[in-house]
């Protein structure tokens, strides 16, 4: 069975100021936080722009390059969350920078919602509730998947390491 | 010169999410997700808003305040993580309540930024 998360551990990937270390973490890193989550989201939109420059969208068609960053920006996440939360100590700027900053400058809501309401024209009202559903159910699959691949990997890596130990 | 305004938009947006994601937890504590769904919404506004300008996606106040401030400003990678955490902690209305709740928000704020500042402009 896939190990599950702790119940401690944070729900909010960006700050959950339930765990101690991250409710005080702009005034311990002298606001390097708020720098590097700067940084990271600055480079994340722009993969998100070069991606819909690639795929540009017409009007009245399927959103791909939105669908795409949406999708894989929830797969990297959960990856990512379990990575530093369950397997690895981290450095403390990791998950500002990689979650808060690129994955939450890569992936946006905003644009979802103003794709979905320029789709609900009479001629494309059932493409806009494809767009609206596909997103929604891809991407919680894809962070999911991603988590459960993170733990995977960890759950192996420390089998194969405690058979060695035991061989030896 | 597009590519310098989506990122500095950016670069203020993603830390704002995180500032006011922040300042929403410690104003309501409890197990839903408030502090995304709220820059979801707002980002959403705004957003919003701008489309109902006219303006084309390579002018330069869309690249700087739309694609760059409103897309890091909002996020799915993080509202998709919350729903599943969410579930995986058994909250399961919770975390049904957090993908219809953001939708509806989003679109309604969405709809609403585009009509209010349509009619302006109009």
């Amino acid at each position: 069975m896939t190990p599950r998360a702790q119940p401690d551990e944070p729900v909010d990937p960006d700050v959950d100021v339930h765990v101690p270390d991250q409710r005080t973490e702009i005034s311990r890193t002298r606001g390097a936080v708020l720098a590097v989550i700067g940084l990271g989201g600055g480079l994340g939109a722009l993969a998100r722009y070069g991606m819909s420059q690639a795929l540009p969208t017409a009007p009245g068609r399927f959103p791909w390059a939105t669908f795409a960053e949406n999708v894989l920006g929830c797969l990297l996440i959960g990856v990512l969350m379990v990575l530093v939360t369950e397997v690895w100590t981290a450095h403390r700027l990791v998950r500002p920078f990689l979650g808060v900053g690129v994955l939450g400058g890569f992936t946006t809501f905003s644009t979802y919602a103003v794709e979905f309401r320029e789709l609900l024209q009479p001629e494309s009202v059932p493409l806009a509730f494809a767009y609206l559903g596909a997103t929604m159910l891809c991407a919680l699959l894809a962070a999911l998947l991603g988590m459960w691949l993170a733990r995977s990997l960890a759950a192996r890596k420390s089998a194969v390491a405690s058979a060695e130990r035991s061989r030896s | 010169m597009t590519a310098v305004l989506v990122f500095l938009g950016a670069a203020i947006g993603a830390p704002a999410r995180y500032l006011a994601d922040r300042a929403v937890q410690n104003r309501h504590d409890s197990g839903f997700p408030w502090g995304t769904l709220s820059v979801n919404a707002l980002g959403s506004l705004v957003l919003g808003g701008l489309s109902g300008t006219g303006l084309g996606s390579s002018s330069p106040v869309m690249a700087l305040l739309g694609v760059g401030f409103c897309g890091a400003l909002t996020t799915f990678s993080t509202f998709g993580f919350e729903t599943v955490r969410l579930a995986e902690d058994r909250a399961h209305l919770r975390a049904a309540a957090n993908i219809v709740v953001s939708v509806v928000a989003a679109v309604g704020a969405a709809s609403l930024g585009h009509a209010a500042v349509h009619a302006l402009v109009a």
